[in-house]
């Protein structure tokens, strides 16, 4: 596309003009080409704030095409509120279509969780991301982290996972737990479940993390290695609850969430668990 | 630089291997802009490390020695002298303005100076350790006494948790912090237990070369002794090659058998370390040990 081309579409009605979808996808491209890298980006102004999924949203945009079908969930909710008006946002900007079932859409917005099953080849899954820097914990001087990330220097990473199984006698972190992304940076997983990790490693759909407020995009390529950091002898774990199951479908197969004080469970992925209901009636 | 080393007429070839493990040669340091007419403007004869010429500091100049594995060489002066100012440079932690320090590793000789930043660091997990006078500076305060050991361990990739622990409570135990204390945050051990701490650290990947900034100074006198004891049974456990810095010479003599000494940024003798303390040749040489003495 010529440069007068771009100067006449950016006085369009889409949310983002075409020089920012260019920049966001140079910045896709730079983050797949080194996976696990934060690319920096300009993060434009949204119609939603800073720290609610304007890195995501702008993602999302910057990728989707008239011919695409997108699904957005909150937690694992497609009719959360925000979901929703995300979801209304990017139909209504792009003409893209919608659905709820993961295994129709191609690109798939969210937040906390991975759908549980109909992600492929296909698919791009889109996760926003609150604090992309996954060594803020440990080290706040940004040189000090660019200079860590450089030389792969992650042993203050360590400390902190020793210091917590020392404290608290297990590793405690359960969202967004720090990853090895192709056996070369550790990158912050967003806060998807402890459940959700396995699910990235050597996964079939290329999974884009975008931070707005932080102004980053980084990527986990199709087919890369994802490992957790954890101890030889301290074995990864993901959550589990002894006999819970779903009080809807009664299956104890997807990541489930409880009710706040009580001991009802119920799946985390509203569709998956809708489509179990329909499989069994 | 060869190994060769040529006495007189007779090459001594190689079959001489130096025994040094850290040789410094010309090491020098220098704030400000200079040239030799500022180099020449400062020293001893002087009496003064600022330049009159342009107001350039040197802090030290034509500081050389060798020190060998087992062996410990102090660097004595008053403040202000430039020791501490060559340990920093050796250590990392400032470049120096000139000069070359070679360093003996498995994979043979290093030259310190021309290795970048991040093979600088590397060389500080596992080949030079550093003890500095205040343990804030070589420990994270609010990290546990464990914590602080796993951080040079986990550099070195060790990736097992209940060894790592089993390496901690090794260190602690030699450097004799009470093991119930292994768990607590370094911030609230009293001076003398974070200072062990700090030699634990530093002793954790075995390092050939450490190099001790004034590691008692800030402590009482009994406490001190204790850690002196220390540190001299270490040296000799694990044949290292240690420079330790000090204005105390009771530190330097119970610690070191040569030592430099050093006054405005020059080094003005160079003498084993109980000649230095019964017949010092330098006038300076001769107040400091008098004023020891008194």
């Amino acid at each position: 596309m010529l440069l007068d081309d771009l100067i006449d579409s950016a006085q369009s009605d889409e949310l983002l003009d075409e020089f920012a979808k260019r920049e966001i996808r140079r910045a896709i491209l730079a983050a797949v080409a080194i996976p696990g890298y934060q690319v920096p980006f300009g993060s434009r102004e949204m119609p939603v704030a800073r720290g609610w999924g304007s890195g995501g949203l702008q993602i999302t945009l910057a990728v989707v095409h008239d011919d695409d079908v997108v699904k957005v969930i909150d937690q694992g909710d497609d009719d959360g509120v925000n979901a929703v008006n995300l979801r209304r946002l990017v139909t209504t900007s792009t003409g893209a279509d919608q659905t709820s079932i993961a295994a129709e859409a191609s690109v798939i917005q969210s937040r906390h969780r991975i759908p549980e099953d109909g992600l492929d080849e296909e698919s791009i899954l889109v996760l926003q991301v609150p604090v992309p820097e996954p060594l803020r914990g440990v080290e706040r001087d940004m040189r000090e982290l660019a200079r860590m990330h450089a030389e792969a220097d992650y042993s203050r990473m360590w400390v902190s996972l020793y210091e917590d199984k020392v404290r608290n006698g297990v590793i405690t972190q359960t969202t967004g737990y720090p990853c090895l992304v192709n056996d070369r940076y550790v990158v912050a997983t967003t806060p998807i479940p402890r459940w959700d990790i396995p699910r990235l490693h050597e996964s079939p759909f290329l999974t884009l993390f975008g931070a707005g407020r932080e102004k980053r995009i980084y990527a986990i390529p199709p087919r890369t290695k994802v490992e957790p950091l954890t101890f030889e002898d301290v074995p990864f774990e993901v959550e589990h609850a002894d006999g819970a199951t779903c009080s809807l479908c009664k299956s104890n197969a997807a990541f489930l969430v409880s009710l706040p004080n009580s001991d009802v469970w119920m799946c985390s992925d509203t569709d998956w668990c809708r489509r179990t209901r329909e499989a069994s009636a | 630089m060869t190994n060769d080393v040529e006495y007189g007429r007779y090459p001594v070839a190689r079959l001489a291997v130096p025994e040094w493990m850290l040789k410094v040669e010309r090491l020098g340091r220098v704030y400000g802009p200079y040239d030799d007419t500022v180099i020449a403007s400062t020293g001893p004869e002087i009496g003064s490390s600022k330049s009159a010429v342009n107001g350039a500091v040197v802090a030290a100049w034509d500081v050389s020695f060798e020190v060998a594995a087992g062996e410990a060489l102090g660097l004595v002066g008053e403040s202000g002298s430039g020791k501490t100012t060559v340990l920093r440079c050796l250590a990392g932690d400032v470049a120096p303005s000139c000069g070359e320090a070679r360093l003996r590793t498995t994979e043979g000789d290093v030259s310190m100076f021309d290795l970048d930043s991040s093979a600088r660091r590397r060389l500080r997990i596992d080949t030079l350790a550093v003890v500095y006078q205040d343990p804030a500076e070589g420990l994270k305060m609010n990290i546990s006494a464990g914590g602080n050991i796993a951080e040079p361990l986990t550099a070195a990739g060790w990736r097992n948790f209940g060894k790592i622990r089993d390496r901690a409570s090794e260190l602690l135990t030699r450097t004799e912090v009470p093991i119930n204390r292994m768990d607590d945050l370094v911030r609230s051990f009293s001076g003398g237990m974070k200072q062990r701490v700090q030699i634990a650290k530093a002793l954790a990947n075995s390092p050939s070369v450490v190099l001790f900034d004034e590691p008692t100074t800030g402590l009482d006198a009994s406490v001190a002794a204790g850690v002196l004891d220390l540190i001299r049974s270490l040296l000799e456990e694990h044949r290292i090659a240690a420079i330790v810095v000090s204005h105390d010479f009771s530190v330097i003599e119970m610690l070191t058998s040569r030592c430099l000494v050093m006054q405005h940024g020059r080094v003005v003798e160079n003498a084993l370390t109980d000649q230095l303390l019964e017949d010092p040749h330098h006038p300076y040489t001769q107040r400091l040990v008098a004023a020891a003495r008194a």
